[in-house]
């Protein structure tokens, strides 16, 4: 997404541990979140998970747990890394959606394919996807994750200033976004398959 | 396989008829007593019970170095701690997730409300007052965002402000700290399909997702969703509208209280 440089890898599903955390009638997920130490603009960041990547790795957690048929693997759990290399702005929303075609790319069972956007506001305008350079001038900014079949909001948060009007706008903005995200993440699942194929083609 | 306990049970089919513990209705809040100045070593203070849910809020201020990007503001700090005798799930330790959740939604929505202007805090250069704000849990039933929230706001209406004088920080004869603005917030939880306001301890281990709006007179300032549900956009806006017919009530109870 833009300047962003986000992998997400995920393990699983898997016996969870330590023992004590599973859950015996279904899977659990756990969820790592963090920024390289050189990924920002600014200054250098300490390696490793501060109280904002806490945080972003408990929302994104609950993101997954809404969608993964967790029933199917009591016992065991399903681990998501998502590792910022390089940031510019929206990186938990970015993370997200990437993750998800991580997970569905490994075969995990899912009722839906996440995808998530943030929404800013700049002056009165309300803006999609913001880079840093725009969101060092907003004064509102609310990151969204949406299943797209059911059009469920899994993933809410929010900062700034925004009236009921506009919020109402911007989820539906980020529903419209959707439509060309959803589109990326089946491109990029495809991908390596049809790889595959033409070089299957080409042999033939 | 799910095994439907007896409490569960008891709570949906009174949610399925609209009532809850207590005789209240799906938007109301349980009993507010919010009392401030308990703490007297503390700048500020205030202690809420909200039914059974206890959160002990206390302010500090201190001189320090302005954050390195707002080199001509002040800071806000806000922790949480769940303490091991508040409920029988919290353990000692490093905070966990759910403790740094809640303090940073609390933190979110005083910040983004300007309930402080950081711009004032500034004393000169390379100082500049730190504000400290530490949420104590100290007896959980259910919702602590709008717990510490309206704690931490009264507690900040009626803080002492203490004095720069020779390079020292004076804690005698103290002024007010000024403030700017009044955030409450308003947390939604969905059990058995239903939306409910304040979830009750009960309740909350029976929620499927939660929303927290927080908001002064004019515009929302903070939301976060929680937990592994979700809610379709129509719910989240009349959740916002909810907040601000509700919210009323709650700044009346800050703006009430006045400190000495």
């Amino acid at each position: 997404m833009g300047n962003n440089k986000i992998l997400a890898a995920v393990y699983g599903p898997r016996e969870a541990l330590p023992k004590h955390i599973s859950d015996p009638d279904r899977a659990i997920i756990k969820c790592r979140y963090t920024m390289a130490p050189f990924s920002s603009l600014e200054e250098h960041g300490r390696p490793g998970m501060n109280r904002r990547a806490i945080e972003i790795s408990k929302v994104t957690k609950e993101v997954f747990e809404n969608v993964v048929l967790l029933d199917l693997f009591p016992g065991n759990e399903v681990s998501i890394f998502i590792e910022v290399l390089q940031s510019d702005g929206g990186t938990r929303a970015a993370g997200i959606t990437c993750a998800s075609v991580a997970l569905a790319a490994s075969g995990i069972p899912m009722r839906d394919m996440p995808y998530a956007v943030s929404v800013g506001k700049v002056g009165d305008t309300l803006i999609l996807d913001m880079n840093k350079i725009e969101d060092n001038y907003s004064n509102a900014d609310m990151p969204i994750a949406i299943n797209p079949r059911m059009k469920e909001i899994s993933l809410l948060q929010m900062d700034g200033e925004l009236t009921p009007k506009q919020i109402h706008e911007g989820t539906e903005m980020v529903l419209k976004a959707g439509e060309t995200i959803s589109k990326l993440q089946r491109e990029a699942l495809r991908r390596p398959y049809e790889k595959v194929q033409e070089k299957y083609q080409a042999s033939i | 396989m799910n095994i439907t306990t007896t409490t569960e049970q008891y709570i949906r089919e009174r949610l399925t008829k609209g009532v809850r513990e207590g005789g209240r209705d799906l938007f109301s809040f349980r009993n507010i007593n919010l009392e401030v100045g308990r703490m007297p070593n503390a700048e500020g203070s205030a202690e809420i019970n909200l039914g059974n849910t206890k959160v002990l809020v206390g302010i500090k201020l201190d001189v320090g170095e302005p954050m390195r990007d707002k080199p001509d503001e002040g800071s806000i700090m806000t922790g949480a701690e769940l303490l091991p005798l508040a409920h029988h799930t919290y353990d000692a330790g490093p905070p966990s997730a759910e403790a740094v959740e809640l303090a940073r939604v609390v933190d979110r929505g005083i910040r983004a409300a300007g309930v402080i202007d950081l711009k004032k805090l500034f004393i000169e250069e390379e100082k500049a007052w730190n504000v400290f704000i530490d949420v104590y849990v100290l007896n959980y039933d259910g919702n602590l965002f709008d717990a510490a929230t309206l704690a931490a706001v009264a507690a900040l209406n009626t803080s002492k402000m203490p004095k720069y004088e020779d390079e020292k920080v004076v804690r005698e004869n103290m002024g007010k700290l000024e403030i700017s603005n009044i955030c409450t917030s308003c947390t939604y939880a969905k059990v058995a399909d239903t939306i409910i306001l304040d979830t009750d301890g009960n309740e909350e281990d029976f929620s499927v997702a939660r929303l927290t709006v927080a908001n002064d007179e004019k515009a929302v300032r903070a939301m976060q969703k929680g937990l592994g549900g979700s809610f379709t956009t129509k719910e989240l806006d009349t959740l916002v509208d909810t907040t601000f017919e509700k919210s009323k009530a709650l700044r009346k109870i800050i703006q009430g209280i006045k400190g000495d």
